[in-house]
């Protein structure tokens, strides 16, 4: 079920703004729900009705893009990985901003959605490509570490972990944590605390 | 890069190993569940065929979709009954203990796990939930985590992390009356900004924190994440010993002893090297509001709303969406706002010694006509404590409804939710567009002992003034 994401190619969707929190990405109520299903419609649902058609994600040209463009600490708030679940079943495979929250980075990671920095000057000029010409695939390359837009080409930084987790297709870590039973069953056993608590509870 | 802080020797001391990308393999020694990011979690288990590798450190409660007024089932909101189902029977097929509801034990994951001494010094924890960082006050690396980490944690014990930078937090001297923890994290974050703190974890030190109790000590953690600090620490200390003594879970008879060696060691070394240091003073820290839409817009309450020409262009668009949305103009004072709801409660502001604070401000007072005021205990047994202590006698005397222990109109999942454009004093941590359960809804934060002054007076009050 992992996949290496070495490089995602798609239309581009602007969205401006700094600081856009995980509650206006997707509102609490719907975090009622025991599955993510159908969490896609719901991605932005107050700003959305606010902006009465006009926002980003309800206007017709960038219907079906793939690649999000943000500004700076995209993602800040709550945990909720709702958020980037509502984000990528709408169809975002990929996010190019200037800073993410640390949290929605992570929960992108361990859904294989990679999140790349950019300068400010470039992500602002990204989002003004995309507005002029939608229609022009954007390609985010995780290996020459790149974003290009038509004949627009700048760099982009993602840490080495996170990056090698994606090319590798190694960012579903579970498979690999719970490999190491042994070795983790060696770590609890030398913290002390681990002791405690049991003769505690008993 | 740190070397011989506390987050430096837990972090050693739960490396399991480098996984092949370069992150660290962390143990993790409490995770704590609740409904709303587990469900999917432990989906993806059953869809992998895996188990919960070691039930007895997950710990379940019930805290963010609970009514705070009637609780009996089935729940009013079918989704939220369903939510409360999955976790029952995800706990019972699991052999997780859960703190259900009426076990005397239920509340806010972030205000039962300390009660019951769960949390202790030199641990990892790990919750679905951002506001993890609460823990950090007893020295533990404590942090927020996504639906899919839970499952990795409840399959392996284990995250797959980065390390992160430390930086030094240090606030000395003694708050003046009317000043409380919740007025010292909001000026941190105000003045640090609510990205400052991404890739940092905050180790708060200085006479100031030294001078805190534990329950100040976590209202100040707990808003780290508001700094963008995913988790934020203080070193542990006689005051953390003194409270966990004699808790449930707190190590008894000879471990005690060791207990107190081991948590003294892993203090940060007075030698210890960190990648920032920040100073602050505690006199110059007045209560502090926010007027805005993010932690990090707040003001003195004796303060106006900024004009954009007071701050750094790249804060001047959020501004300028701030004063749009909250219908507040910039130059003009905060106090004398006029609040519709008033509201006590949640994982920053929700434990016994801030409804104590806020009692004291209340008593002998009463909510002005036309504001709704409520008061929401963070677990069943602050809401035991309370009530033996009379306090709800004097919140509901001062026209305060006196509610059932949950999350509440923190984050709004539950019935307690603004209306329309409401204003809401509010003791919570996030004042996010449409974060009160109203998408045009306002948020104001501040103490408990100003969200008690506005109630009494109907508008934005320099609580000092009542004291």
């Amino acid at each position: 079920m992992v996949s290496e994401v070495k490089s995602v190619t798609g239309r581009g969707i602007p969205l401006q703004g700094n600081d856009i929190d995980t509650d206006r990405i997707i509102p609490a109520r719907f975090l009622r729900c025991v599955t993510f299903d159908g969490l896609g419609a719901q991605v932005f649902a107050d700003d959305r009705v606010q902006m009465n058609g006009q926002h980003p994600f309800d206007r017709p040209q960038y219907q079906g893009a793939e690649v999000l463009v943000v500004n700076a600490n995209f993602g800040c708030g709550s945990s909720r990985e709702h958020a980037p679940q509502a984000i990528a079943k709408w169809g975002i495979r990929a996010i190019v901003g200037e800073s993410f929250a640390e949290i929605f980075f992570g929960n992108c990671l361990a859904m294989g959605i990679p999140c790349v920095t950019a300068s400010a000057a470039t992500t602002t000029t990204l989002q003004e490509r995309i507005a002029e010409s939608p229609q022009v695939l954007v390609n985010v390359d995780l290996e020459t570490m790149q974003v290009t837009c038509g004949d627009l080409s700048a760099p982009v930084t993602l840490a080495d972990g996170p990056r090698s987790m994606l090319v590798n297709g190694t960012w579903d870590a579970c498979g690999q944590l719970v490999a190491q039973a042994a070795q983790i069953r060696t770590t609890a056993a030398k913290l002390p605390y681990v002791q405690w608590s049991r003769a505690a509870v008993s | 890069m740190s070397q011989g802080t506390l987050f430096d020797k837990v972090w050693d001391a739960h490396t399991v190993g480098v996984l092949p990308s370069g992150q660290t393999q962390l143990f993790i020694g409490l995770h704590l569940i609740h409904e709303v990011t587990s469900p999917q979690a432990f989906a993806m288990l059953r869809d992998r065929g895996l188990k919960v590798l070691f039930p007895d450190r997950t710990i379940a409660t019930v805290d963010h979709i609970i009514p705070t007024d009637t609780r009996a089932r089935p729940l009013v909101d079918s989704l939220a009954e369903e939510m409360m189902q999955a976790l029952e029977k995800n706990c019972q097929e699991n052999g997780i203990t859960f703190y259900n509801v009426g076990s005397g034990n239920q509340g806010i994951v972030h205000v039962i796990a300390p009660e019951l001494g769960l949390t202790q010094p030199g641990m990892t924890i790990a919750c679905g939930d951002s506001h993890t960082s609460t823990h950090g006050a007893f020295g533990a690396i404590a942090f927020g985590i996504g639906t899919s980490q839970v499952r990795d944690v409840l399959a392996s014990q284990t995250l797959a992390l980065a390390k992160l930078k430390v930086r030094r937090v240090e606030v000395n001297g003694t708050l003046r009356p009317g000043v409380y923890a919740k007025d010292v994290i909001l000026h941190i974050i105000r003045k640090l900004g609510v990205k400052g703190g991404v890739g940092y974890a905050y180790e708060f030190t200085g006479t100031t924190f030294e001078q805190m109790s534990m329950e100040e000590r976590m209202t100040v953690c707990n808003m780290s994440i508001e700094g963008g600090a995913r988790c934020g620490y203080v070193n542990p200390d006689q005051v953390t010993f003194d409270y966990l003594k004699g808790r449930d879970f707190a190590p008894k008879a000879a471990d005690w002893d060791k207990a107190v060696t081991w948590w003294t060691s892993i203090a940060s070394d007075r030698d210890a090297q960190y990648d920032d240091v920040v100073v602050f003073n505690a006199e110059e820290i007045a209560p502090t509001v926010t007027w805005g839409i993010t932690p990090g817009q707040g003001i003195s309450v004796d303060e106006k709303v900024p004009t954009p020409d007071q701050m750094p262009e790249d804060e001047r668009a959020i501004a300028e969406e701030a004063y749009q949305y909250m219908d507040l103009l910039p130059g003009t004072p905060i106090v004398g706002t006029k609040v519709d709801v008033c509201f006590i409660g949640s994982c920053t502001n929700g434990r016994i010694s801030d409804l104590r604070e806020a009692a004291k401000v209340a008593n002998g007072r009463h909510v002005v006509e036309g504001v709704k005021a409520f008061v929401v205990p963070g677990s069943e047994r602050v809401k035991q404590q309370a009530e033996a202590e009379g306090l709800h006698e004097i919140f509901q005397q001062a026209g305060f409804e006196w509610r059932e222990a949950g999350c509440s109109m923190c984050l709004a999942m539950n019935p307690d939710k603004l209306q329309g454009r409401q204003l809401s004093a509010s003791s919570s941590n996030r004042n996010f567009k449409g974060r009160q359960g109203s998408a045009s809804g306002r948020t104001l934060l501040m103490s408990p002992a100003m969200v008690v002054a506005a109630a009494v007076t109907g508008q934005v009050t320099d609580v000092r003034q009542l004291i």
